[in-house]
């Protein structure tokens, strides 16, 4: 393994703090892993770009957009869920498995998130495609930057700054539509009558695409990121990585000259230095360096060098996903496999499926009314004039309907109780509260006991029953006494 | 940096990095050059905190402090705050104000309202003597129970808010009871007799060497015109239910002797007079239904 040497040693004109940068040109190429990426792209944007416009029927008076974060209602709906806030612990569970599945794709094959499925990387290469479309490939671009400036070449240039305008504009336009009904949103951005909060933050997210997707590219990366620290700190020797042979590829030389030293009787690797895995790099990493920070394991050396590969009618996969364990073995004579079956993959899965499965089956359980209850605190109790006791609480009812509904509220675990519902109008002796369509109502119930209970504290359940249909919500607290009681 | 040597930068085999020549104490510096953007945005920064000095109020003056060009300041922010919180709740308060008060439960959206508004009141006024639960403390009444001194009813709540007990307001509930032992009404056997007498009214354990119709003649003589024959207490004249479980005062031989001996006339504010009628109606309300209204 190699060191990448940021400074030429033999160079010593003035020594600089800053680095120099080098802009690259990335080559297009053709292969197996720039078809995946490609097809990521067009999964990831278009689930990106469309999803608003999914509409999803919740009945009347809900909003009928499948995914929507409604701010000012503070409701967050996915489909069929709908997550209140004080349901924010999803989005935790949601994290953390997003982050587990961070961790496998990283014990499995290092910095895949960076090199197919990271924003960075997806507008990134989604730019690139328009300034090749514009401005040409790798030696065309290299050739016009370090020309005059044509007439021509400005237009072509002002052309690929529009399109990738454009581009981040949809991005921002399509950020704001997440978060208000989208047909109507668009129709008022359209006709300038939304709100300029919208106007903003498209304005922001097509900054930002702009210059991170279009200007900044591999420098968020090297400088900005910090998943490749991260990442660096938690992978561990078996994950496989965009690798150079170095076993098969090393002595280097064209082909002529292999063809002439294997003649001689002298070893020749592969490589034929042609410097393709460079040029297609699009953080102009030599992976023939090893093991780099700057590689995004993006796999499209490996679509180079296969290309050069073929054409020579050599074996392919010079550069491969392999790990230096490998190389090792094989320089010693052994053969080898990939070790993607380990204990930390095998742990890193099984989190997953407990968190999944965790989460699934809070999901699936979760009632359409809950209750919560809160006891007063002081006085915990009052001794009434005929020596009973009183509780106080407070009872938070939540309907998760989009319909009022009303609720009876009765406790269970005490002898002889009365439960009174303060304000309320009491129904048939029920105690109901009304709570209006997907609201939350908060009562005060006092629940009352002709003879103190004989234990300071005793465990008392709330239930709240659906006057209509019967469902019913149970919360336990406590009943408090001076626990004197005979 | 009187320590530090300066050295001609050299290629450290190990990292493959060149050093910057820095020297501390044989400690050298590797030159992981950034890139000079990054040098830009701290500019930008320094840039910006420049115009800063002149958008917002930054410099201390003597008196005050320059003002910034667009006129932002966190007290007019909280003042804007302020009076978008009473644009806000305007109507609903407006509501309040011209909703008969026992009528306020018929409108579930009033009703939360109230309750909290009035929660907000009662913990800002009240809950310094009536505790923040409402739970009272020795001496103190306890406005969860079902026992009220001057009435448990929505207006005697009301009134009693309003006009408070035994103060200056000419509408102040009043009453007073005579300090039987400091002014010589009764003798101090005279006061444990009829202590030992009402303890036998709440059912109250009583010594069985006690008097108990001695203790009989001296209540009804000089108690029951306002306690009752029967010793249950007269809201009309804040006299407290004798024959219940809830003693303000406490139900210990002692506190009752001292009760008799010296009265306890407690006394509390007129509200009407520091607040508006309408916090005055929301109080009441959040009061009646904190547990004991009747
Ligand atoms: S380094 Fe960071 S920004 Fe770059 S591809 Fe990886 S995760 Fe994305
Ligand atoms: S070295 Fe290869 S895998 Fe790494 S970023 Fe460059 S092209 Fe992608």
């Amino acid at each position: 393994m190699t060191v990448p040497a940021q400074i030429d040693p033999a160079d010593d004109s003035g020594q600089s703090f800053y680095e120099k940068h080098k802009k690259i040109y990335p080559q297009s190429v053709h292969g197996t892993f720039r078809r995946i990426k490609w097809i990521v792209l067009i999964v990831t944007l278009g689930i990106y770009y469309f999803t608003p416009f999914i509409r999803w029927d919740r009945g009347p008076g809900a909003p009928d957009q499948a995914v929507l974060i409604d701010l000012p209602a503070r409701r967050f709906y996915f489909f069929f869920i709908e997550i209140w806030p004080q349901e924010i612990y999803y989005l935790t569970g949601l994290l953390i498995l997003a982050a587990l599945v961070l961790f496998l794709m990283n014990a499995v094959a290092g910095r895949v998130w960076c090199g197919y499925l990271c924003p960075q990387t997806v507008w990134t290469d989604l730019f690139l495609l328009i300034e090749r479309w514009t401005e040409g490939d790798r030696r065309e671009r290299m050739h016009n930057d370090a020309g005059k400036l044509t007439p021509q070449l400005a237009a072509r240039k002002t052309l690929k700054h529009f399109l990738w305008l454009m581009t981040a504009w949809w991005t921002g336009g399509a950020w704001v539509l997440y978060f208000s009904d989208a047909p109507t949103l668009v129709h008022d951005l359209a006709t300038l009558q939304a709100p300029f909060i919208a106007y903003l933050w498209i304005g922001i997210l097509t900054f930002t695409t702009y210059a991170l997707a279009g200007h900044m590219r591999e420098q968020v990366c090297l400088y900005m990121c910090p998943w490749p620290r991260i990442q660096a700190a938690l992978t561990d020797e078996y994950a496989l990585n965009v690798t150079y042979r170095l076993d098969r590829g090393e002595p280097r030389m064209s082909a002529k000259k292999a063809t002439a030293a294997l003649a001689r009787g002298e070893p020749a690797g592969d490589c034929v230095d042609c410097h393709q895995c460079v040029a297609v790099c699009p953080t102009g990493v030599d992976i023939r360096e090893g093991p780099n920070l700057g590689c995004i394991q993006c796999g499209l050396c490996i679509d180079a060098c296969d290309t050069v590969m073929e054409r020579l009618d050599r074996p392919t996969r010079l550069i491969a996903y392999d790990t230096d364990i490998n190389i090792g073995e094989r320089l010693a004579g052994k053969s080898t496999m990939a070790r993607i079956v380990r204990p930390r993959t095998l742990l890193y899965s099984a989190l997953i499926l407990i968190v999944g499965a965790v989460m699934a089956w809070s999901l699936s359980a979760r009632s359409i009314s809950s209750v919560n209850v809160i006891h007063d605190r002081n006085p915990e109790y009052v001794v009434l004039s005929d020596g009973g006791i009183r509780n106080a609480y407070t009872v938070r009812i939540l309907n998760k309907r989009t319909t009022p509904r009303t609720f009876a509220i009765s406790v269970d675990g005490l002898t002889d109780p009365v439960v009174e519902v303060t304000a309320a109008n009491p129904a048939d002796g029920e105690q109901i509260v009304p709570v209006g369509a997907d609201q939350t109502r908060e009562v005060r119930v006092i629940v009352s006991v002709p003879e103190p209970p004989a234990a300071a504290s005793v465990p008392v359940t709330f239930v709240v029953t659906d006057t209509a249909d019967g469902e019913t919500a149970t919360v336990t607290d406590n009943f408090r006494g001076p626990g004197d009681g005979t | 940096m009187a320590d530090s040597e300066h050295n001609e930068p050299r290629l450290d085999p190990v990292t493959g990095y060149k050093t910057t020549g820095h020297d501390w104490d044989g400690i050298e510096e590797l030159n992981h050059p950034l890139p000079r953007w990054w040098l830009w945005i701290f500019y930008a920064c320094i840039a910006w905190s420049v115009v800063y000095w002149f958008i917002f109020p930054a410099w201390p003056l003597v008196w005050s402090a320059t003002g910034g060009l667009i006129g932002w300041n966190s007290r007019t922010a909280v003042d804007q705050e302020v009076a978008a919180l009473e644009t806000n709740r305007g109507p609903m308060i407006d509501r309040l104000t011209s909703t008969e008060i026992a009528a306020i439960k018929d409108d579930p959206e009033l009703l939360d309202f109230t309750r909290a508004y009035g929660s907000i009141a009662f913990k800002e006024n009240c809950a310094p003597c009536h505790g923040a639960g409402g739970g009272g403390s020795k001496g103190y009444p306890n406005l969860i129970d079902d026992d009220w001194l001057w009435g448990g009813s929505i207006d005697n709540i009301g009134h009693t808010i309003a006009y408070g007990v035994r103060n200056d307001n000419a509408d102040s509930r009043y009453s007073e009871m005579p300090a039987f032992g400091r002014d010589g009404l009764l003798s101090g056997a005279e006061i444990r007799e009829v202590v030992y007498y009402v303890r036998s009214l709440a059912e109250l354990p009583v010594p069985s060497s006690a008097d108990l119709t001695a203790g009989a003649e001296i209540y009804a003589r000089d108690c029951a015109s306002c306690h009752g024959e029967a010793g249950t207490g007269d809201q009309e004249l804040g006299a407290p239910n004798l024959t219940d479980a809830i003693w303000l005062y406490g139900s210990d031989t002692a506190d009752m002797i001292a009760t008799v001996t010296n009265a306890r006339n407690s006394s509390m504010p007129a509200w009407g007079e520091r607040l508006d009628p309408t916090t005055v109606k929301a109080l009441t309300f959040y009061v009646h239904n904190l547990g004991g209204g009747d």
